[in-house]
């Protein structure tokens, strides 16, 4: 017989868990004490449980491996919402073990007691409270089956500090079964058959995926099948890398700040292969102004409340997204003879790639969208790159061209501020040789700059691409547009000094400031400083927007471009 | 347009939260939850009575089947079924309107359960509608106080909701 610590710690042996993000309190401390006494599972000790959950949020995104954290009752457990509501909105798979008080005082407002299954409840795929020491290792072999099967998400799972210290047999389940909870899989045939024939009659197709595609490593399948139908290809902002970006058929990211050629072959195609994307509002524009075309919609997703929830689906596939292309290719062996018509589309999707949505305009200043360039080039594209939210978010999303998946590593759904520099180390920890960049925001970075001590402690080499307008750029943009430039509470004033904190927190620190600089600074970060942290705070142009643009409300081919302005 | 949802849930703690936590969460309307375990203590039976659009009824639907403690679930009202709902209502019967209480429960085939000198608790099943007319049909000045269990359903015939 093991304790109830101990048998945590042996699940996480069991599910192969090499790292776990955490931080120590009153009722985790027997899982502490059996963590100690091993060495298989390694922690990292954050200094803050919203980061521990984040990083183990990003370790995922990164490997195809369940991220866990591990906190401690009351206000860790508060902690750590933001980070389980971010990595829910964006269905990634996570196991957070919480500490609760002993099972004999829940409910009797005891110290550190929050109620964790109800305050987590709206923002997990499922969560459970342990009360039977017999039933620890079962729940957490389900923790993991359930956060990594189907369409992901995080499961929490909530141990009272008694059932810890309680004795029992350690059996590890190999396999589980739940009446409840069988998640498709395969795609019907009958319908993918549809699919393709749909495929065959479309004059002006295009392919749109997203994060669907990322989560069930299919990028390659993707690949395969895109090149079979030569259509265009669209990514969502969580789809990027699930189609190489610099490949003649994509047409780049749709969407609020999707590209002209993307926007619009997405608006007037007359059917769209939808592949693990959402319909999401940032996607989508205007649904009244969206649906005013006609069109037919095939829509692969494995979660069918995805399905014709914000857009009519003609031919529904519920299954993985891996499985059904799989099928679609195999149906596709025999030979894919496209509409004729096709050719004059591309020439169509050309003119309007002619527009070049993505150009902007050089000033004294150094541009963010130069930054994330020479960034690109630098790392040889082949960098993970972590980003916060705002403005910065979108530059990056636009100018890294990712090749692969798996290499964009943001917040997409929930739109997290203070994700980036613990996205970094989580996949520094999956992924320990990587190049990895945090591209961030002054005001972002604030949000869980306390990070830099754990990169320290545990030599996480993050590049922190701090591209700094001092403002909250994307608050800004909206001010200057939409509210006549009344720019209530966007400007951060009293910025620390960025390179003497980094200094401070023992990393190396540099202030770029002119556009020449960029370049040699970004190789020297990469180069001379590669084991190191460095934190580069690039002075950019203050009054840089993000385009092209569909504001709130407006249709998806209504974009204000740059060069309209 | 309305709609009764059946479904079977694991009897677990929490389960119910997770339900009325869906319905709060999206916005959806619930006019009225029953839930009890059923002949497998392991199952509870939940029965909901909503209403939207059928774009709404499909989300609701597929929403709770995505519900990790959620086995099955039916819309009932999409073919034939039997629905049920127990009243219980007290009023006042005192002098002429104690005779008047006992002919409207036998018109409504009520049955009094308790009965003191000044008041009568009626017990009603059937049709929400019924039970809506029998309230419609007393004095309001009369009624002290009812409690309804909200709706129950069944299909009819071969028509089974089991795992
Ligand atoms: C400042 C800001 C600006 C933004 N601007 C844009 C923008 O311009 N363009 C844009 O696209 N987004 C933008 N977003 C992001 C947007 O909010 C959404 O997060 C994003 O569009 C959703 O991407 P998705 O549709 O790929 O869905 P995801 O959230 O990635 O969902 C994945 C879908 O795939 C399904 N799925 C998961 N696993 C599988 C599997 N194995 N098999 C099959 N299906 C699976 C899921 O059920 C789900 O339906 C922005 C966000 C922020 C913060
Ligand atoms: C936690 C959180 N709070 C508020 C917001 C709203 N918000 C979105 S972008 C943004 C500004 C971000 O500023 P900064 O990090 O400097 O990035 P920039 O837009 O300037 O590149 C804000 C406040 C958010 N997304 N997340
Ligand atoms: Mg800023």
């Amino acid at each position: 017989m093991i304790s109830g610590a101990e048998i945590v710690i042996r699940c996480l042996q069991e599910e192969k868990v090499d790292c776990v993000f955490g931080y120590p309190g009153g009722s985790v401390l027997h899982i502490y004490d059996a963590l100690f006494k091993q060495d298989e599972v390694k922690h990292v000790l954050v200094r803050h449980e919203q980061a521990a959950v984040h990083a183990a949020d990003a370790y995922s995104r990164s490997s195809q491996k369940v991220g866990v954290a591990l906190v401690t009752s009351g206000p860790g457990v508060t902690n750590t919402v933001t980070g389980i509501a971010t990595a829910y909105m964006d269905s990634i798979p996570m196991v957070v073990l919480c500490g609760q008080v002993p099972t004999q005082y829940i409910g009797q407002d005891a110290f550190q007691e929050c109620d964790t299954v109800g305050i987590t409840r709206p923002c997990v795929k499922h969560n459970f409270l342990v009360k039977d020491v017999k039933d620890l290792a079962i729940t957490i072999k389900k923790a993991f089956h359930i956060a990594a099967t189907g369409r992901p998400g995080p499961v929490v799972v909530d141990i009272p500090k008694d059932i810890t210290a309680q004795m029992c047999d350690f059996d590890y389940p190999k396999t589980i079964q739940m009446r409840s909870y069988n998640p498709v899989v395969k795609g019907h045939l009958g319908q993918i058959k549809k699919a393709v024939q749909v495929l065959q009659e479309a004059k002006r197709p295009i392919i749109y995926t997203g994060g669907g595609v990322i989560l069930s490593d299919a990028a390659d399948k993707l690949t395969q099948l895109a090149r079979k139908l030569d259509f265009p290809v669209t990514n969502t902002l969580m789809g990027l890398g699930g189609y190489p970006a610099t490949d003649r058929q994509f047409v780049g990211m749709l969407g609020m700040h999707g590209t002209f050629e993307a926007n619009n072959a997405m608006h007037y195609a007359d059917v769209i292969l939808a592949v693990g994307a959402r319909f999401d509002d940032r996607v989508i524009g205007n649904p009244e102004h969206f649906s005013g075309e006609k069109r037919r919609v095939i829509h692969i997703d494995i979660d069918p409340s995805s399905i014709s929830k914000r857009v009519k689906v003609d031919v529904p596939i519920v299954g993985n997204v891996a499985d059904v292309l799989d099928e679609m290719l195999k149906l596709l062996d025999g030979g894919f003879k496209a509409d004729p018509e096709v050719s004059d589309w591309w020439k169509q999707i050309d003119a309007w790639r002619g527009r070049n949505s993505l150009a902007y305009r050089q000033s004294n200043h150094i541009m963010p969208q130069y930054v994330v360039e020479k960034l690109y080039e630098v790392t040889g594209g082949d960098a993970f790159i972590t980003s916060d939210v705002g403005q910065h978010q979108m530059f990056a999303a636009q100018y890294y061209k990712f090749d692969k998946p798996r290499r964009w590593i943001n917040s997409g759904g929930l739109g997290t501020m203070g994700v980036g520099l613990p996205y970094g180390m989580g996949v520094l920890m999956a992924n320990p040789n990587a190049q990895v960049a945090c591209v961030t925001g002054e005001g972002s970075i604030q949000m869980c700059i306390q990070e830099m001590s754990t990169c320290k402690q545990y030599g996480l080499p993050v590049k922190i691409i701090n591209l700094n307008n001092g403002m909250l750029g994307m608050v800004r943009q909206w001010q200057e547009m939409f509210y006549s430039k009344r720019y209530s509470q966007s400007y951060v004033t009293s910025l620390p000094d960025f390179v003497k904190l980094a200094e401070a927190y023992g990393h190396v620190g540099m202030r770029i400031e002119k556009p020449e600089d960029v370049e040699p600074a970004l190789r020297k970060a990469f180069t001379e400083h590669k084991d190191d942290l460095v934190f580069m705070d690039f002075i950019i142009d203050p009054g840089a927007n993000v385009f092209p643009m569909v504001a709130a409300g407006k249709g998806l081919t209504e974009m204000i471009l740059a060069e309209d302005l | 347009m309305r709609h009764i949802i059946s479904i079977l849930i694991e009897n677990e703690a929490g389960a119910l939260s997770r339900v009325a936590g869906l319905f709060s969460a999206r916005g959806y309307n619930i006019e009225s939850l029953t839930v009890a375990p059923t002949e497998d203590p392991s199952l509870s039976r939940m029965t909901i009575l909503t209403w939207g659009s059928d774009e709404v009824l499909e989300q609701i639907n597929k929403q709770l089947n995505k519900l990790v403690d959620v086995v099955k679930v039916v819309d009932l009202s999409e073919a034939a079924h039997v629905e049920r709902e127990l009243m219980l209502i007290k009023v006042r019967a005192t002098g002429k309107d104690r005779e008047e209480m006992k002919r409207m429960a036998d018109i409504f085939r009520g049955r009094i359960i308790d009965v003191t000198e000044s008041t009568y608790v009626i017990e009603l099943t059937g049709a929400s509608s019924k039970l809506d007319s029998f309230i419609a049909g007393l004095d309001a000045g009369l009624i002290l106080e009812t409690v309804r269990t909200g709706v129950c359903g069944i299909g009819r015939g071969d028509r089974i909701l089991k795992v």
